[in-house]
């Protein structure tokens, strides 16, 4: 850890890299070509790359469980495959979409690549402890997929005891190892940008100058640090349990359930957040440079996230209220879930005044940011109504969870990440993506997502459980719309995989900055040099400093 | 609305002032959203398209004071949504503590049925039947997993847990048989472990508990057995497995490997149940039932095989299944 951690951009030794010379400038992509440079990269912008390529294939395994699992709610009698397929394919659905898709989409890419670049420095503080969280995350991965080709898991993602330990005959061993071994990449990942933020800002580069995409960063880093330690050891328990008949969980051998509830649910609340907050933050480099004009309430929304990484914390029992914890629990964890909409409201009403007055111009970022907006608000009032007790005694474990998750997961993090990839893809690879293909796609992954969705907040009301691979014929016109409106989210994820990959060789070549976007990471070259910047960046006056100036720069920067 | 009805349906039916009341706190809350979250989507929209790049809109600065509207956007609509917090808190501790004059129904769960019994003794399974006008009290513990118990009409469920008992109480008053379900997921069959609970006039209730419940029941209960336990899944017709139908096997002469030729009685299901290996049938193809001792109690063994006696296939199965004992009007 001591080896390459020197501060404030001084120059690192880059075993493999031949340094920029003789006036032609090598980006890092091309500085060398060798697979060996791939996979040895300590570079934080190639680590980014590793991680998105690695993030988008989870995506598409995710992606296709979800589309057997709508595929077989088409017929409400399960005529299509077993139950046990269907558990199995909700199961991996789930695992890998949390675990190897929305926990490391947009920290271990984004964040990695923009972090340093955002900040002035020439790369994380760790190098090669980054590159060791990718081969940790890989080898997760290898185990949890061990375990899917073995013939799959049907515990469902949350692994609920004495189910996960003694009863399920599926392969839950080798994905309960997977799950905690990638637990350690988040950990390695969110010590690595904790330390850079806190050690390598350019001089000047001050705290109230960072832009919110960092302080989402540094909040959820602080939630990977905190939260995840607890998930590993229970899945550690659970292991034991299973593996050892070591009673921790199963009343069975002396154990309680609930305990694992507990345990759980105070990694994977908090973890809802690691998969939010990042998603915040995109928004909030997308708004203000579609809007050309500064972020509105800035440190009322820098103190959101950290605000939102805190309460985080205190509301775990909501996912129990009829799980047999004490009435008083419940009413507590209740009241303290009401606080979470203070901070997530600062955010919304912040974004909407930036775009008030604003000079706006509708391309795919900002389509996807505004969709994010909606869809998160939709999510997050929903949240409310599953924090209201008596309201969830009746919807608890129904479709209108699934809905109201999907809202905050899907039309929040997925569209973060996909208005995030549009935003900084220019700065990835150098190449401008086809902007018409980006809008129809945009507008198709709204169109799509709601249809799919909307429908099943009206499932959970009428009361049909979640986790059911049969139902009761009266509910077969709302599954088969949402699994119609599946399809054309399909649709709309599968063109941007194509006109991307195509703009890679096809592309316009980039500007250095294609959306006249204020942060350091416009200042370098696109795509940047191995070192990020040729000549030490200028840090600006004010964080966001577009043309248009809200009236509040005068109370908040005097 | 009775289980079955495929129209498209947009409220589900409520049957007691507990579901009533929770219908008119959702609605409420409804409302609350609609007004915090329309004028995002009405601003967010009419910014975009008022403030285009190069429109003609005014952009210079509009004076008002940030942290004055930060606190209000803040703090109003959190105090807002507290009303329904302590609405929601209060409906919860009343389904919370059951009324002491309430009847006690005791509710098992196991992968994968219930399994209920009434205060006077009668069990059944996977239906529930109930007196209305009087308050419940279900009295709910699992065998292995964890389960929930689901009853939409009452908008309640709780979970059954492994290690302690838990409580669901309500007072139903309207009739009507409506769906109940377990709503933990709790492994292969977790979709098909449930069935209907039946609201019944306090005297039909009576009249049930005395003929239907004791009659009717057990065939149901044996039917449900027989799901349950899995038999049904590579003995009916079209499983996947192909193990021989049990439709009218009982009574019938079975011919075995070894040339021997016995009756399909009492004594033989059992043994045959609990020792499949034995007694190889002529003719079948490779032996893959397993073992059931240990697995069955002695009591439901019995009811199981009286289904068998009185089984005639699954079209016949079906029938009775789409009308519970008293159950669907």
């Amino acid at each position: 850890m001591s080896a390459s951690g020197t501060i404030g951009g001084t120059a690192r030794r880059e075993p493999h890299t031949p340094e920029s010379t003789i006036g032609r400038k090598a980006d890092y992509l091309h500085a060398e070509s060798t697979l060996r440079s791939w996979f040895l990269a300590t570079d934080h912008k190639r680590i980014a790359i590793l991680y998105l390529v690695s993030i988008t294939g989870f995506f598409v395994i995710g992606a296709l469980a979800a589309g057997v699992v709508r595929l077989a709610l088409v017929v409400p009698n399960g005529a299509i495959m077993t139950n046990d397929t269907y558990n199995k394919a909700f199961t991996i659905h789930g695992v890998v979409m949390v675990w190897f898709f929305l926990i490391p989409s947009i920290p271990a890419t984004f964040g990695n690549f923009l972090i340093p670049l955002m900040i002035g420095a020439k790369d994380l503080a760790f190098p090669k402890l980054n590159l060791t969280s990718w081969y940790v995350f890989m080898a997760g991965a290898l185990f949890t997929l061990v375990s899917v080709v073995l013939g799959g898991v049907d515990t469902g993602w949350t692994f609920y005891a004495p189910l996960s330990t003694a009863f399920s005959n599926t392969w839950v061993l080798p994905a309960l190892i997977g799950v905690t071994i990638v637990g350690f990449s988040s950990i390695l990942t969110g010590l690595n940008f904790v330390v850079t933020i806190h050690t390598m800002r350019a001089p000047g580069m001050t705290w109230f100058k960072l832009p919110i995409f960092v302080w989402a960063h540094y909040a959820t880093s602080l939630i990977f640090l905190l939260a995840t330690p607890v998930i590993t050891t229970a899945l550690i328990l659970l292991i034991a349990e299973r593996a050892f008949h070591i009673g921790v969980f199963d009343p069975a051998y002396g154990g309680d359930p609930v305990l694992f509830q507990h345990l759980f649910w105070f990694y994977s609340h908090p973890a809802v957040y690691i998969m939010v907050l990042p998603g915040m933050g995109v928004i909030s480099e997308i708004v203000p440079a579609f809007a050309q004009k500064k972020l509105f309430g800035y440190r009322f929304v820098a103190y959101a996230s950290i605000g939102l990484a805190s309460v985080t914390f205190f509301v775990w029992g909501h996912h129990m209220f009829v799980n047999g914890q004490s009435d008083l629990a419940s009413l507590v964890f209740s009241a303290l879930s009401f606080a979470v909409a203070v901070p997530s409201a600062v955010k919304v009403y912040n974004w909407t005044a930036t775009i008030h007055k604003g000079s706006l111009r509708l391309d795919t970022p900002m389509l996807y940011a505004m969709g994010y907006i909606g869809l998160f608000v939709l999510g997050g009032l929903t949240g409310l109504y599953l924090a209201t007790l008596a309201i969830n005694q009746h919807i608890h474990a129904t479709y209108f969870v699934v809905a109201h998750f999907h809202y905050i997961m899907v039309g929040g993090t997925v569209l973060a990440f996909l208005g995030g990839l549009h935003f900084w893809w220019p700065k990835f690879t150098g190449r401008m993506y086809s902007e018409p293909w980006g809008r129809v796609s945009a507008l198709l992954i709204f169109l799509g997502f709601n249809v799919t969705f909307f429908p099943q907040f009206i499932l959970g009301y009428l009361g049909m459980p979640r986790r059911y691979a049969t139902y009761p014929a009266e509910f077969q016109l709302l599954n088969v719309l949402s699994s119609a409106g599946a399809t054309i989210l399909a649709a709309g994820y599968i063109f941007p995989m194509l006109y991307l990959v195509y703009s890679l060789w096809f592309g316009r070549r980039a500007p250095a900055n294609p959306w006249n976007a204020k942060g350091l990471e416009w200042e370098t070259a696109s795509p940047p040099p191995t070192h990020n910047f040729l000549e030490a960046p200028e840090v600006p006056r004010i964080p966001y400093d577009y043309p248009i100036q809200a009236q509040e720069s005068r109370d908040q920067h005097g | 609305m009775t289980p079955g009805h495929d129209s498209l349906q947009l409220w589900p039916a409520a049957v007691s002032a507990t579901a009533s009341e929770t219908d008119w706190l959702i609605l409420a809350f409804t409302v609350l959203t609609l007004l915090l979250t329309v004028p995002v989507f009405v601003a967010i929209t009419y910014f975009a398209l008022r403030y285009r790049e190069g429109s003609e809109a005014d952009r210079s600065p509009s004076g008002i004071r940030s942290n004055l509207i930060e606190i209000s956007w803040m703090l109003i609509p959190f105090l807002l949504t507290l009303i329904f917090f302590v609405w929601g808190a209060r409906l919860y501790v009343h389904s919370k503590n059951p009324p002491p004059d309430a009847m006690v129904v005791e509710a098992i769960g196991r992968q994968w049925m219930w399994k209920f019994q009434h205060p006077t003794g009668q069990s059944e399974i996977n239906n529930l039947h109930l007196p209305i006008g009087q308050p419940i009290r279900l009295h709910i513990i699992s065998q292995d997993v964890i389960h929930a118990l689901y009853l939409p009409a009452v908008r309640l469920q709780v979970a059954a847990l492994p290690d302690r008992y838990t409580d669901l109480w309500f007072k139903a008053d309207k009739t009507g048989t409506y769906h109940l379900y377990c709503s933990e997921y709790c492994g292969t069959d977790h979709s098909v472990m449930g069935g209907e609970v039946t609201f019944m006039n306090p005297g039909d209730y009576q009249e049930w508990l005395t003929h239907a419940g004791a009659q009717q029941g057990k065939v149901a209960a044996g039917r449900a057995l027989y799901e349950a336990y899995g038999c049904a899944g590579c003995h009916e017709p079209g499983s996947p497995v192909k193990a021989p139908s049990l439709a009218g096997l009982y009574g019938s002469a079975v011919t075995l490997a070894d040339g021997r030729t016995v009756t399909a009685d009492d004594a033989w299901l059992r043994e045959k149940i609990l020792n499949p290996n034995g007694d190889r049938l002529a003719g079948a193809g490779k032996q893959v039932m397993p073992s059931f001792a240990g697995r069955i109690p002695a009591d439901e063994l019995g009811t199981l095989i009286d289904f068998l006696k009185s089984y005639s296939g699954p079209a016949a199965g079906k029938a009775a299944d789409a009308t519970p004992a008293g159950a669907t009007r």
